[in-house]
C-alpha cells in the first residue's frame, strides 16, 4: 500500500469517472504491464472499503496511475463514495498493481473484447501492444451511447441499441491461427463469449477472462473462527473478509474479487449453505473451503479456520 | 538406463491421447502416415459429420490413402513424409481459429506434425494426437543437438557426435524430440548392452 495524491478527476462518460493518482512529491512509481489492477482503500465513514480497479493509463508513464470508476448506485457504495467524496489533493492509500489479466506474449494476433467498463483493462494493453508493435483488434460493447467511454485509434464500438450489436461469431470465425482472445465485463458477457468461443473450437489456452465481482450483498449471518476463538456476525452489506478484518483477524487477500485464490480458507464445520461466488474453487473443493472476498453463508452456523 | 514411458496419457510433456475424439470445430485437420491412418478412420467412423469440415493430410500412408478418400473428407492432401512441413505449413497458413487438429503415427511424425503447428501459433489444447506403429523415437542429443529420425534402441549412437546416448524420457514440444543424453559420462567407455525401445 502506498499513499497517493488524487490529482485529477474528470468525467469520461455520464456514469464513468477517470481518477488519476501520483506520487505527492512527484517520485515515479512502480512499473506494470496492460491488465494490472490496483486495490484503492476508501475510508467511508466507519466503513473501510477496498475496491479493485484496472489501471488505464500506459504502463510505461511512471508519473502517475490511472483508474476509470462506474458508478454503481445499487452496489455497496465504493464506487459512489470515489464519484461523490474523493476530490482532487486528497492523499487515498492505494495498494500495488495485481496483475490477474496479463497478455499471453507468445500470441501471434491478440483479439479484445470488451462490455460496458470492462474496456477499463484493455486501455492500457493496447498501450503495451502498440508499443511491442503486436497485431491486435479492439471491440467494445456497450448498450447505449450514454456508455461510451474515448478509445484509442481502430478500436470499433458496438451499441446495441442503435442496432449494432457485436457478430461475435463472425469476429470469432475470422481470426488467424495463434490469436489469443481476452474477454472483460459482466459475468454474463463473459460466459457468452467464452461459450461462443469454445463451441467454434477455441482451445481453452488461447481464451482470458476477467470479471471483477463485487461482493454480493445478501442475509446477515454467523461465522465462528475457531482458531482466533471468535464467533462474529457478516452484516448484510459486508463481506466475510471484510468481517474478519473489522475483528481484526489476520486473513490475506489479493484481489477481493474472487479471482485469485489468495483468501481460501477451510470450512471446517458447516450448518447451512454457501453461497460460493468466485471463480476459484472447483466444484469438489467447494464442500470444505469458501472464498471470503466475495462467498456468503445461509443457515445456523458456519466455522472457519480463522 | 531409462525406463520404458508410460502409455499414452500418462506422459505430460505430450499432447498424446487416445483415442482421438471430436471436439466442438469449425474446420479440423487430420494428419496420419501409414500407421496412424487407422486412427484417423476410427475417428471419422465415429464422427462421420465431421468430415465434410475436415482436411486430411498423409504422409507415405500407401494403401491407406484410398481408405481415407472413401469417408469424404472436404479436402485430402497427400505428401511424402519428407515433405511433411512443406506441406502443413500451406495448409495451416489459410487457417484460422476455431481449427482442431488430430496427429496419428509414429513417434517422429507426431513430434515432427506437433512442433510445426505449434510454431504457427496454434495452441496446444488445440491438438490430440495418438501413436500408431513403431515406437521409433525422434532425438535429438543434448550435447551437439544432431537430431537423429527414427530411433530403436536405447542407447543409440549419435550421427552427430557419436556419443552413446540413453534415452531420456524428456520430450521437447518444441523441437518435437525426445532429448539423448551421454550415457558414459561418468564411466567412459562402459555402455550397456542396447535395447530395444518397447513404446
Ligand atoms: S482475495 Fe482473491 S479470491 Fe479472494
Amino acid at each position: 500500500m502506498q499513499s497517493l495524491k488524487l490529482t485529477r478527476k474528470e468525467p469520461l462518460s455520464p456514469r464513468i469517472t477517470r481518477f488519476r493518482f501520483e506520487h505527492p512529491e512527484g517520485a515515479p512509481l512502480p512499473i506494470f504491464a496492460g491488465g494490472a489492477h490496483v486495490m484503492v482503500q476508501m475510508q467511508d465513514g466507519a466503513v473501510l472499503r477496498r475496491n479493485a480497479y484496472s489501471l488505464i493509463s500506459d504502463p510505461a508513464d511512471r508519473s502517475g496511475y490511472e483508474i476509470a470508476v462506474q458508478r454503481e448506485d445499487q452496489g455497496r457504495g465504493g464506487s459512489r463514495w470515489m464519484h461523490e467524496q474523493a476530490q482532487p489533493g486528497m492523499v487515498m492509500t492505494i495498494g500495488a498493481p495485481v496483475n490477474l489479466f496479463a497478455l499471453n506474449l507468445t500470441a501471434k494476433r491478440h483479439l479484445l473484447i470488451a462490455g460496458g467498463v470492462g474496456i477499463t483493462p484493455f486501455l492500457a494493453q493496447v498501450r503495451d501492444l502498440g508499443r511491442i508493435g503486436a497485431p491486435y483488434e479492439l471491440h467494445h460493447a456497450i448498450r447505449s451511447a450514454a456508455e461510451a467511454v474515448p478509445l484509442p485509434d481502430g478500436a470499433r464500438l458496438h451499441v446495441s441499441d442503435q442496432g449494432s450489436r457485436m457478430d461475435l461469431d463472425a469476429i470469432l470465425s475470422g481470426q488467424p491461427l495463434g490469436t489469443h482472445l481476452y474477454v472483460c465485463g459482466s459475468d454474463r458477457m463473459i460466459r457468452a463469449v467464452l461459450d461462443a468461443a469454445r463451441g467454434l473450437g477455441w482451445p481453452a489456452d488461447a481464451l482470458h477472462s476477467e470479471e471483477f465481482l463485487a461482493p454480493a450483498p445478501g442475509e446477515p449471518f454467523a461465522v465462528h473462527c475457531a482458531r482466533s476463538h471468535k464467533t462474529l456476525t457478516v452484516g448484510a452489506h459486508q463481506s466475510l473478509l471484510e468481517a474478519l478484518e473489522a475483528a481484526g483477524i489476520d486473513a490475506p487477500w489479493l484481489c477481493r474479487g474472487g479471482a485469485c485464490g489468495q483468501c481460501e480458507t477451510d470450512v471446517i464445520a458447516c450448518d447451512g449453505t454457501i453461497d460460493h461466488h468466485d471463480h476459484w474453487l472447483d466444484p469438489d473443493e467447494q464442500a470444505h473451503k469458501i472464498m471470503p472476498c466475495v462467498s456468503r453463508f445461509r443457515g445456523q452456523l458456519l466455522t472457519i479456520d480463522r | 538406463m531409462s525406463t520404458p514411458p508410460p502409455t499414452s496419457t500418462g506422459f505430460a510433456s505430450r499432447p498424446l491421447h487416445a483415442p482421438l475424439l471430436a471436439r466442438p470445430c469449425t474446420a479440423a485437420l487430420m494428419i496420419a502416415d501409414e500407421a496412424g491412418a487407422s486412427a484417423l478412420l476410427a475417428l471419422a467412423e465415429a464422427t462421420p459429420e465431421l468430415m465434410p469440415r475436415t482436411t486430411v493430410l498423409l504422409a507415405d500412408a500407401g494403401v491407406m490413402n484410398a481408405a481415407l478418400r472413401a469417408r469424404a473428407p472436404a479436402r485430402l492432401v497427400e505428401t511424402p513424409l519428407a515433405g511433411l512441413e512443406p506441406a502443413l505449413d500451406a495448409l495451416l497458413a489459410e487457417a484460422r481459429m476455431g481449427l482442431q487438429v488430430h496427429v496419428a503415427g509414429s513417434e517422429g511424425l507426431i513430434g515432427r506434425a506437433v512442433a510445426r503447428l505449434l510454431a504457427a501459433g496454434l495452441p496446444l489444447g488445440a491438438i490430440q494426437s495418438e501413436h500408431r506403429g513403431s515406437p521409433a523415437r525422434r532425438m535429438q542429443c543434448v550435447h551437439c543437438k544432431t537430431i537423429a529420425e527414427d530411433i530403436t534402441t536405447d542407447p543409440y549412437t549419435c550421427p552427430g557426435c557419436g556419443r552413446a546416448l540413453y534415452v531420456r524420457e524428456h520430450f521437447s514440444r518444441r523441437l518435437g524430440a525426445f532429448q539423448g543424453v551421454c550415457i558414459d559420462a561418468e564411466t567412459p567407455g562402459e555402455v550397456p548392452e542396447p535395447v530395444e525401445i518397447q513404446s
